[in-house]
């Protein structure tokens, strides 16, 4: 199963779990899985079918633009991060 | 002077690595360059926008009629000429921003959020009459109480400056109106534990004051709007698509509409992303009759109303054992955002602790409307400032635990496995190999002597960006290959792009001939920003090289009548058995049947961060809190270096910049938020007066997620000074300073104070 870690202000729906793993093959699944498990969820990072404006995913270290569609391994690790801007 | 070590495999490049001189070089060094304010079409109108002489007032009407009456007027534009743009995110390549914020910033509409906020624009025959018609126009405003700190802004009882705001945490808006617009945070650990295991703790709190990014040519754009619907807009910018999908977005108009001309480029490093003057000269240009409109701002208007970067209040505390090791880090930051959204707290986050190892922490920041312009990028966002605090307070740890800085940070820095400050894991890094640069260089193995001198020592951090880009070129039958891009090129770009085209298809650089196009003439192009160009646009190249090269090879194959698997390719030839042909021999028998071009588009995602470690020497006056910089070293990992000229210009001019930002530059208000400095004589930037020669060692650490190994260089190097510099003052003469600007003021105050 790939390891979510779940952002900090996400945590007061997940009982302060910092990370959970989840059974799914894209990022959708695992979402899905995660709402199951602790209701609310999905609704924080999802809006419009869509992972929400200003949350980056990274899967495996590396930031994934597949979004919900997003592959991966099941000993993948999973972040959802703040979106950043350079100069 | 200059060291390069590569830490990886000896390079094998031909051309990589090399230091042509660039493709551009000579319109610039002669001036035939031709910059936005140089746009001249036939029946051109000079514009000149009307902007609020106070911090924050509510707009109670507009009145443009004896305005419109001056003869020469031919059009006058506020607010109301706007369309309704709703709700919409709108994405900025890096980053996004509410559009009705976005069209808010470029004409007010029921209020003015800052001093120097655009309210109406006039067009007319010439800029004199744009001026005078100015003056004529009447706007009644209702004064309200500006807010012009962060802190202050925060307070519950603080004048709210957008009434619609709420606070967004991670996917949930708050219920009260506030001026608090996100609050972001990275936890992970035990903190509580975390600091019970530590022997030595030091918290702190900085403020720094707001800065620009000083580019040296204006904003400045020329708009027709001509009487078939089709719009082309002239303009200085950083990214053409992304410009002309604001001005689409903002005007409600398809992209397609829309043609942008990106000039050449006198600066921006963040503050020519966003746009400023466009969607208004287009709009005065269909109002004056399709006649061709163009603005420029003075001085005065680019320090009041673009840029700058965020005043900040930073709170750091970390704890660490008597062996050295930190065991715990807290972090609270509050960033300004001027008049609207999109402060650069949640990138100040990422860099303050991303060098360093640490199990147990929690960082909360905070994105903070005031009456100032709105914050724009400026060079590793919001970075600076987040350094200057943690790398004071490291700097004490080491004091307290009497610990050389360099072996604490060879103790605790980050490498391939270790944690981010937002959670994700580094992949192959070169943070060690900085510090042990430095550690290494002639300058940390030379003692400084003297009274009042110290030595300051400081990292930074970039996560560095992708983005998506788009090429293509043709070779032509001289064996020259023509290249069209659309990043703009401000540090050097065309060259180094053109230097892995040329690396891929085994030619020289100056057989590349590269050329920056408009929106109609290339695909899509995010802008040259987070130091992704010669990164993402550079991968596009070897890609677009790798389909040239199939493509000619297939064709050389024909021409023999055999398998293009039996064509070899090397050292810029083609060859089969006894058959060879040279690249340019191949280009002129190809080009004879039909031509030879290909296109490639690209979105990587593979961008490996960069560090550095900066070390610098000074000498302060006690008597005048004058600081002089005797000696500055700066060494990053740069991956692979393309054009290692190029990337010490980079670094150079990011150490310039940050010890403008350390020592001098900052904007005065008066308390009703007037910005009292508005020009380069009382905004004090450095100049080359001002500074020593800036060494830097190129530490080669290649990025395993880049076909060249290439890493973002331009934005690490602005990252450490000010940390580095606070460091060095107190190793003079034994006071910490907690503001930026370390000004001669602060210091002597500081001084008084010990």
């Amino acid at each position: 199963m790939a390891t979510v870690w779940i952002p900090s202000l996400l945590r007061d729906l997940t009982g302060g779990a910092l990370h959970v793993a989840v059974p799914g093959e894209k990022v959708r699944d695992l979402i899905a899985a995660l709402d199951a498990r602790y209701p609310g969820l999905a609704a924080r990072l999802v809006e419009d079918g869509a992972l929400r404006h200003g949350i980056v995913l990274t899967v495996d270290g590396v930031a994934n633009r597949q979004g919900l569609r997003a592959r991966v391994q099941p000993d993948s690790e999973v972040h959802f991060v703040p979106a950043i801007g350079g100069g | 002077m200059t060291e390069q070590a590569t830490l990886e495999t000896p390079s094998t490049y031909k051309i990589i690595g090399t230091r042509p001189i660039r493709h551009d070089g000579v319109d610039k060094v002669t001036g035939r360059a031709l910059y936005g304010a140089d746009v001249q079409l036939p029946g051109l109108l000079y514009g000149k926008v009307l902007r609020s002489p106070h911090a924050h007032a509510r707009i109670r009407r507009i009145d443009t009629s004896q305005a419109a009456k001056l003869p020469g007027v031919k059009a006058i534009v506020t607010a109301a000429d706007m369309p309704d743009v709703g709700d919409k995110i709108q994405e900025l390549g890096e980053g996004a921003i509410g559009l009705k914020y976005l069209s808010a910033n470029l004409l007010a509409t029921d209020k003015a959020l800052y001093h120097g906020h655009a309210v109406a624009a006039v067009a007319a025959t010439n800029v004199h009459i744009a001026e005078e018609a100015l003056a004529l126009i009447e706007v009644e405003y209702e004064l309200l109480p500006p807010v012009l700190d962060v802190l202050a802004a925060m307070q519950p009882d603080a004048p709210i400056l957008l009434d619609d705001l709420r606070t967004s945490e991670f996917g949930q808006k708050g219920a009260e109106p506030t001026n608090v617009a996100q609050h972001i945070r990275f936890q992970r650990g035990d903190l509580a534990a975390g600091f019970a295991a530590a022997d030595v703790i030091v918290e702190r709190e900085f403020t720094t004051s707001t800065v620009h990014q000083g580019y040296i040519e204006p904003q400045n754009a020329t708009a027709l709007w001509n009487s078939d619907g089709a719009i082309t807009i002239w303009t200085s910018t950083q990214g053409a698509h992304s410009a002309r999908d604001q001005v689409a977005e903002v005007l409600q108009l398809p992209v397609t509409r829309i043609k942008v001309v990106p000039m050449e480029i006198g600066g921006g490093f963040g503050g020519k992303i966003s746009i400023y003057l466009e969607p208004l000269a287009a709009l005065l240009s269909r109002k004056a009759g399709h006649k061709p409109v163009k603005l420029v701002m003075n001085r005065a208007e680019v320090l009041m109303a673009t840029g700058p970067t965020s005043g900040s209040a930073i709170r750091v505390k970390m704890g660490a054992t008597k062996a050295g090791r930190i065991t715990a880090a807290e972090v609270w930051m509050a960033y300004e955002a001027g008049g609207f959204p999109g402060s650069p707290v949640g990138s100040g986050m990422n860099v303050i602790l991303s060098p360093y190892r640490i199990e147990n922490l929690l960082m909360d920041g905070y994105d903070v409307v005031v009456n100032k312009p709105r914050a724009s990028a400026y060079r590793a966002p919001g970075g600076t400032n987040a350094a200057f605090a943690a790398e004071a307070v490291i700097d004490e740890l080491c004091e307290k635990l009497s610990m050389d800085p360099l072996e604490f940070r060879l103790l605790n820095g980050a490498q391939e496995g270790d944690r981010r400050g937002d959670g994700p894991a580094y992949r192959r890094i070169g943070y060690l190999e900085t510090v042990r640069a430095i550690q290494e260089s002639a300058h940390y193995r030379t003692p400084l002597e003297g009274p009042n001198r110290g030595r300051g020592i400081a990292s930074g951090y970039w996560g560095n960006w992708g983005g998506k880009s788009s090429v293509s070129a043709s070779v032509n039958a001289d064996g020259q290959v023509s290249l069209v891009e659309g990043s703009t090129d401000i540090g050097g770009s065309r060259t180094s792009i053109a230097m892995q085209l040329a690396e891929t298809l085994g030619v020289s650089a100056q057989a590349v001939k590269p050329t920056v196009v408009d929106t109609d003439s290339v695909a899509y192009n995010d802008v040259t920003g987070g130091s992704r160009t010669t990164f993402g646009t550079g991968w596009a190249a070897y890609e677009l090289g790798l389909k040239l090269k199939e493509e000619m090879i297939a064709r050389v194959a024909e021409l023999w009548e055999i398998e293009p698997a039996e064509v070899a390719y090397a050292d810029g030839a083609f060859t089969a058995g006894e058959q060879r042909l040279t690249f340019k021999e191949a280009a002129a028998k190809l080009n004879e049947d039909r031509p030879i071009m290909a296109s490639a588009t690209t979105h990587a995602q593979e961008y490996g961060p960069g560090f550095a470690t900066h070390c610098v020497d000074v000498e302060v006056d006690p008597e005048t809190g004058k600081v002089t910089i005797l000696r500055y070293t700066a060494a990053q990992d740069v991956g692979q270096a393309v054009h290692p000229s190029y990337v010490e210009g980079q670094i150079q001019g990011g150490v310039a910049q940050g010890i403008g930002w350390a020592l001098n530059e900052e904007y005065f208000y008066d308390s009703q938020g007037h910005l009292l400095n508005a020009s380069l004589l009382d905004y004090r930037m450095p100049v080359a007066s001002d500074l020593p020669m800036i060494d830097t060692i190129l530490v080669e650490v290649p990025n395993p997620g880049h076909p060249y190994g290439v890493r973002g260089v331009g934005e690490v190097p602005i990252v450490p000074p000010a940390g580095a510099l606070a460091n060095a003052i107190y190793d003079a003469v034994g006071v910490r300073v907690t503001h930026l600007p370390m000004s001669p003021a602060q210091i002597l105050e500081a001084l008084w104070a010990k």
